[in-house]
């Protein structure tokens, strides 16, 4: 039963510790409360973040669930909420609210093997899964990460993937859409790589996030696969307003992303994520 | 050492493949390595084979002017490269360099047409082989044109 | 018919006892709200006593239609229902959620909504008191409760009256919300109008309004009355306007998103939005962010919305339901349909007033039989045999 807030659509005031410039447009930044710790998250939930006078955005949090001490959140300029967070400067003030959202179901893959699928922006909210699996790397089968970007320079935690890539029990690979000529890596979208991983299909959990596209094209390449719709998961965005399923905004079709997800099975939604405009 | 014959029946492409018509496929087929940066084949160039990858990683590429060449997908071990050897005029549309040094079994394409022609029940087992790769790649370069992960 | 629970406490009101109700409520500090003529229509707003409410009117509706008439007697709730419902009151239109001020030490976030007014409400029809217990589980039963909404549900006090009269798009019949009260309120009234009597069959629903009735001056109901005012709950119920097919309808919607019909009624839907905002269940919201030219300050308000605009859906680059159509069919399925999946009732109670106030009398009784009755054969059927 979730513990409810005095007023949810209140806003805490964080301080931005730190910022950190991941790619053109597209910052890290990690905030801490004025006051106590960060509430604890479930990878794969989101905080509703607030720019002065400008507006809030929904902005999955991509941090170590463990570290309680600052929210880390990836925040890609788009639109007027997310330029005025991405040109946050430590030391400023935001508003947040959360955590909201269910997320990754972790539970469901120990002792399974763990197939991370990511493209682009997506393995923002992926990244807390890995913290979290990599933290108790024993509970879990082979676990693969693969991860898809537009080009090289458009790799979202490279540094990290690099160091991943180092560690013998994580298969990391990386494909890019458009390679220059100095990239040697992988060249293709990233559902192709599904194929050549090293799962058990019958006793896989398979997380997915990115473009919508993209996440359609992945799950049929792991439907393909033989992994079962009811092991596939995938984090939806829509517009969110409150958070907390009561301003309708979100809706798609039966459920609200910012409640009933944003992570869904395949299982629960394969009918209507091909419908147009659901 | 391993026969080329051993090799092909292992190699994923040809899960299920009957013996005989193994046999057939490794009459036309010889191992061939190629050294990080040596290439395949060229756009072009006369479509005269097919690559089964054993190891290795091969990019293809495409040329325009003034740039250096493009890759648009890599292929790796269990994968195939090329199917313009199925259609005439038998000439390769985009070239294919080894990114790393790459074994490959190599098949002859005239070898293996002829074999093909002879024995249909041969070509339609290579069919029913080459065109869900082929409707693969058709998907994923659909996604790749959409440009997804760019601001749209 | 039994139309009354013979359980339930009845008395008989008379004018004054009626003035004796709602003074009795101003006296215990509710704000009293009950139908009030303005602007060519009847409104929910304050009032002071019985002069107040639209004595001798109703209302005659229609597909795109509203009009006043007069009555041939005095009636106080003689007419369906207007174009407003008590959802502006339990869920304002705008309503500022929280200020915010730039300080030394940062941000500075105060919660902006005041106590609410204890209201008091006169002449809840059933189609509304279903309407509110379906509000009531959208903003109470999830896991974050609406503080405000929940607080202003919790005072209210409601005297429902039983419908003498429905109106040419009411169906709530078929909807199971009416016209008979049977829930959801403190006390409900059915008025007894004819050439020898102008009175009000008053029964109880609660303890609070037990105890505001053994206050006022009123009567013993005899069994005769008790009668009379179960004829009127039951000729009403015979006068629905329209009716709804609920049987199978959620699925009938949810497995065709794709049907024709649902492109037809774009092509007379305007995306106005009129719908969602005379719909008594219809919830949704968006917020204003708001700065002073100073940069000092910042508010939030929350407004009313409705799926009908494209901003609703909007996702950075664009809008998910670009087209009329997949509005239309958002608003419909989620009304009839996903809203079951959601809370587990329709959100539909059969009020009419999307009919009535939709400028082109879309009519969504007529909507959802139309695609019952042209359901597409179901794709990949075999019709040839093996």
């Amino acid at each position: 039963m979730p513990v409810a807030l005095a007023d949810p659509f209140l806003p805490q005031p964080y301080r931005v510790e730190r910022r950190r410039r991941e790619l053109a447009g597209t910052v890290t930044l990690e905030l801490a409360p004025l006051a106590g710790a960060c509430p604890a998250f479930a990878p794969g939930q989101f905080n509703m973040l607030y720019a002065f006078g400008v507006g809030e955005a929904a902005i999955s949090l991509s941090g170590d669930p463990a570290s309680r001490a600052t929210f880390v959140h990836t925040v890609r300029h788009v639109g007027a909420v997310s330029g005025a967070l991405a040109g946050l400067e430590p030391g400023a003030t935001v508003g947040v609210r959360g955590p909201f959202g269910r997320g990754w179901p972790l539970a469901a893959a120990e002792g399974a093997d763990v197939l991370v699928v990511a493209g682009g922006l997506g393995l923002a909210p992926l990244r807390p899964a890995i913290y979290a699996i990599l933290a108790r790397r024993e509970r879990y089968g082979r676990v693969v990460i693969l991860v898809g970007s537009r080009s090289p320079a458009e790799i979202l935690y490279r540094r990290e993937l690099e160091r991943w890539r180092q560690r013998s029990d994580l298969e990391v690979r990386v494909t890019v859409d458009h390679a220059d000529a100095g990239w040697r890596g992988h060249v293709g979208v990233v559902p192709a790589l599904i194929p050549r991983a090293d799962f058990d299909p019958q006793d896989t959990l398979a997380l997915v996030c990115g473009p919508e596209v993209m996440m359609r094209f992945a799950a049929n390449a792991l439907l393909a696969a033989g992994i079962k719709a009811g092991r596939i998961h995938l984090s939806l965005e829509r517009n969110m307003k409150c958070a907390i399923g009561l301003c309708g905004h979100c809706q798609f079709g039966p459920s609200f992303v910012c409640k009933d997800g944003p992570v869904m099975s395949l299982e629960r939604i394969a009918e209507i994520l091909a419908v147009p405009e659901i | 050492m391993e026969g080329i014959e051993e090799i092909l029946g292992r190699h994923p492409f040809f899960a299920g493949f009957a013996a005989e018509h193994g046999r057939l496929v490794a009459g036309c087929a010889r191992n061939q390595r190629f050294a990080a940066g040596e290439y395949l084949f060229r756009e072009g160039d006369p479509a005269d084979a097919f690559f089964l990858i054993r190891h290795g990683r091969v990019a293809l590429e495409l040329v325009e002017p003034g740039r250096p060449p493009v890759a648009f997908a890599t292929l790796g071990e269990g994968e195939i490269v090329g199917a313009s050897w199925l259609l005439p005029p038998y000439r390769w549309r985009f070239a294919a360099r080894a990114v790393e040094l790459t074994r490959a079994i190599g098949i002859d394409a005239a070898c293996l047409r002829g074999k093909c022609e002879a024995d249909h029940h041969l070509g339609y087992e290579m069919m029913k082989r080459f065109l869900p790769i082929l409707v693969e790649r058709l998907q994923a370069t659909r996604l790749q044109i959409l440009d997804v992960y760019g601001k749209r | 018919m039994d139309a009354l629970p013979t359980t339930r406490t009845c008395a008989i009101l008379d004018r004054d006892g009626l003035q004796a109700l709602i003074a009795a409520l101003a006296a215990r500090g509710y704000q009293v709200l009950g139908p009030v003529l303005r602007d060519g229509a009847i409104l929910y707003d304050e009032i002071a006593g019985l002069a107040d409410l639209p004595a001798g009117w109703t209302d005659r509706q229609a597909p795109g239609r509203y009009r006043l008439e007069r009555r041939a007697d005095e009636a106080l709730f003689g007419f369906a229902v207007g174009p407003q419902s008590w959802k502006r009151f339990l869920h304002p239109p705008v309503e500022t959620l929280w200020r915010a001020q730039q300080g030394e030490g940062g941000l500075l976030f105060s919660t902006a909504a005041g106590p609410s007014p204890r209201y008091a409400f006169l002449g809840v029809r059933a189609c509304e008191l279903h309407a509110i217990a379906i509000q009531d589980r959208v903003f109470c039963e999830g896991p974050y409760p609406e503080p405000g909404y929940a607080e202003r549900r919790r005072d209210a006090f409601i005297v429902a009256v039983n419908c003498a009269e429905a109106g040419d798009t009411c169906f709530c019949a078929s909807m199971d919300c009416g016209p008979q009260a049977e829930d959801g309120f403190d006390l409900a009234l059915t008025e007894l109008i004819d050439e020898t009597r102008h009175a009000f069959l008053v029964e109880v629903g609660s303890a609070a309004g037990e105890e505001l009735l053994t206050g006022l001056p009123r009567r013993a109901a005899a069994d005769a009355e008790r009668a009379a005012a179960a004829a009127v709950v039951a000729r009403t119920a015979s006068q629905m306007g329209r009716r709804l097919d609920t049987a199978g309808l959620k699925e009938l919607l949810q497995d065709n998103p794709e049907h024709p019909r649902w492109s037809e009624v774009a092509e007379r839907c305007l995306s106005c939005a009129n719908c969602t905002m005379v719909c008594p269940t219809c919830f949704c919201t968006t917020v204003e962010d708001r700065g002073d030219l100073a940069g000092s300050s910042a508010e939030r308000v929350r407004k009313w919305d409705s799926c009908f605009t494209l901003d609703f859906s909007y996702l950075h680059g664009g809008s998910v339901r670009q087209s009329a159509r997949a509005r239309y069919r958002q608003w419909m399925t989620h009304k009839l349909a996903s809203w079951i999946d959601q809370f587990g009732t329709s959100g539909c109670v059969g009020c009419g007033r999307c009919i009535t106030w939709c400028p082109v009398g879309i009519d969504i009784t007529e909507e959802a039989a139309a695609i019952r009755a042209t359901l597409p054969e179901p794709r990949g059927e075999d019709h040839g045999g093996h």
